[in-house]
């Protein structure tokens, strides 16, 4: 132990404090370095940016999140599958999805999917979560500041 | 620091405050939770799921409120030795575990209608569920120290988990996460909010009215840890005397 901050004469009640001290610090150092070692990997999903920058492998699960994009949502003609973009108003991805969404899925909601890129670049999504914001609001007030998207009917 | 470093003196007070906490934290909670359930909007997106969160919210504020809170007890207890400290440390975690129970259960009930999921392994959910088991683990660790009387190992779990605090609250920041960004936020030039104030009000008297109980939970296993501390004195006394 550094014997410049813990005197001899020192009361222990004090050499308790600084060793406490000592301790914090050295524990928010090891936090700042987790940290930024950590990076994105501990990120729950990518956006479309991030996959333009690190192009994933084909068959390689990932977790693709961002705005459905407005007027991109189409279903398709066997009435199960759903084709939308995905964007983060600077990239956008187009997404495929076979199975039932949750109701809070509509053009421009935020969303992760998870799934692979096929070949051809489609993200091929095998659940569809939706991500709420931190607003929160009564409909009387969203309706005047937000109109409804158009919410995917079949 | 020594003033309150009196048992008795400690006990006089928490007597007189107990009552007043209790009556006062039952009825904002109440206030809090019939406007949050009945007599406020239901939200644009969510519907009427938004009410799990006069819930959610004062119980995920109030797990990591109690945990800080056993955290600088259990500092306390190993620096100063107060006699107190421990006795408050081991009153507050039962209490912050339920919450930080309620908090995640209340979440994941809330995450189905809304996110499509009971539950992913997102940086804030994780964080949070950590969380519990650090609770768990004081608890376990410092009823062992118990039996066998004295030591600091639960004290020190507790003050290095603190480090889990800044991972939960910034969590949503650092990382992409599922879980939204703070609705509420404080900075130095005041607080902020995106909730409508028809729903803030409730939910603010119920984050007062929780944190009121949870002062009065603790306070009564505080002065009933010093009762039994108390009356093993005395039958240790008594059995003396009789030897």
């Amino acid at each position: 132990m550094n014997t410049n901050t813990i005197k001899p004469g020192m009361k222990p009640k004090h050499q308790r404090l600084v060793l406490l001290g000592l301790a914090l610090a050295a524990m928010a150092g090891a936090l700042a370095l987790g940290i930024s070692a950590l990076g994105t990997s501990a990120t729950y999903f990518y956006a479309p940016s991030d996959v333009f920058a690190h192009a994933p492998a084909p068959g390689e699960a990932i977790r693709l999140g961002g705005l459905v994009q407005k007027g991109s949502v189409q279903r398709l003609p066997d009435g199960l599958t759903l084709a939308f973009r995905v964007t983060d108003n600077a990239r956008d991805v187009p997404v495929r999805y076979t199975g039932i969404v949750p109701d809070l899925f509509r053009e421009g909601q935020g969303v992760i999917t998870e799934g692979h890129f096929d070949a051809q670049g489609t993200f091929i999504a095998t659940s569809v979560l939706a991500k709420h914001d931190e607003k929160y609001m009564p409909p009387e007030v969203a309706g005047s500041l937000h109109k409804v998207q158009g919410k995917v009917t079949s | 620091m020594h003033r309150f470093a009196n048992p008795a003196r400690f006990l006089r007070i928490a007597r007189v405050l107990t009552l007043p906490l209790t009556l006062l934290g039952l009825v904002l909670t109440a206030a809090g939770l019939w406007i949050g359930l009945f007599d406020s909007p239901p939200d644009y997106q969510q519907g009427e799921s938004v009410r799990i969160m006069y819930v959610h919210v004062p119980a995920a504020w109030l797990g990591s409120g109690g945990y800080l809170g056993l955290a600088v007890a259990s500092a306390v207890a190993l620096v100063w030795r107060h006699p107190l400290a421990e006795i408050a440390a081991r009153a507050i975690a039962p209490v912050g575990a339920a919450f930080t129970a309620i908090c995640l259960i209340s979440g994941s009930l809330w995450g189905k209608p809304t996110w499509g999921t009971y539950w992913v392994w997102d940086a804030r959910l994780t964080s949070m569920l950590v969380l519990l088991f650090l609770y768990l683990g004081y608890l376990a660790l410092s009823s062992a120290e118990a039996e066998r009387g004295g030591g600091k190992a639960a004290s020190i779990l507790a003050i290095v988990g603190v480090i889990n605090l800044p991972i939960i609250k910034y969590s949503v920041e650092w990382w992409n996460t599922l879980h939204q960004g703070s609705s509420i936020k404080l900075s130095a030039t005041g607080a902020s909010s995106s909730i409508a104030p028809e729903m803030l009000m409730p939910l603010l008297l119920s984050v007062a009215g929780f944190s009121l109980l949870f002062g009065a939970i603790v306070l009564m296993r505080m002065r009933a840890a010093l009762a039994e501390q108390a009356v093993a004195a005395r039958s240790r006394r008594i059995a003396a005397a009789y030897t």
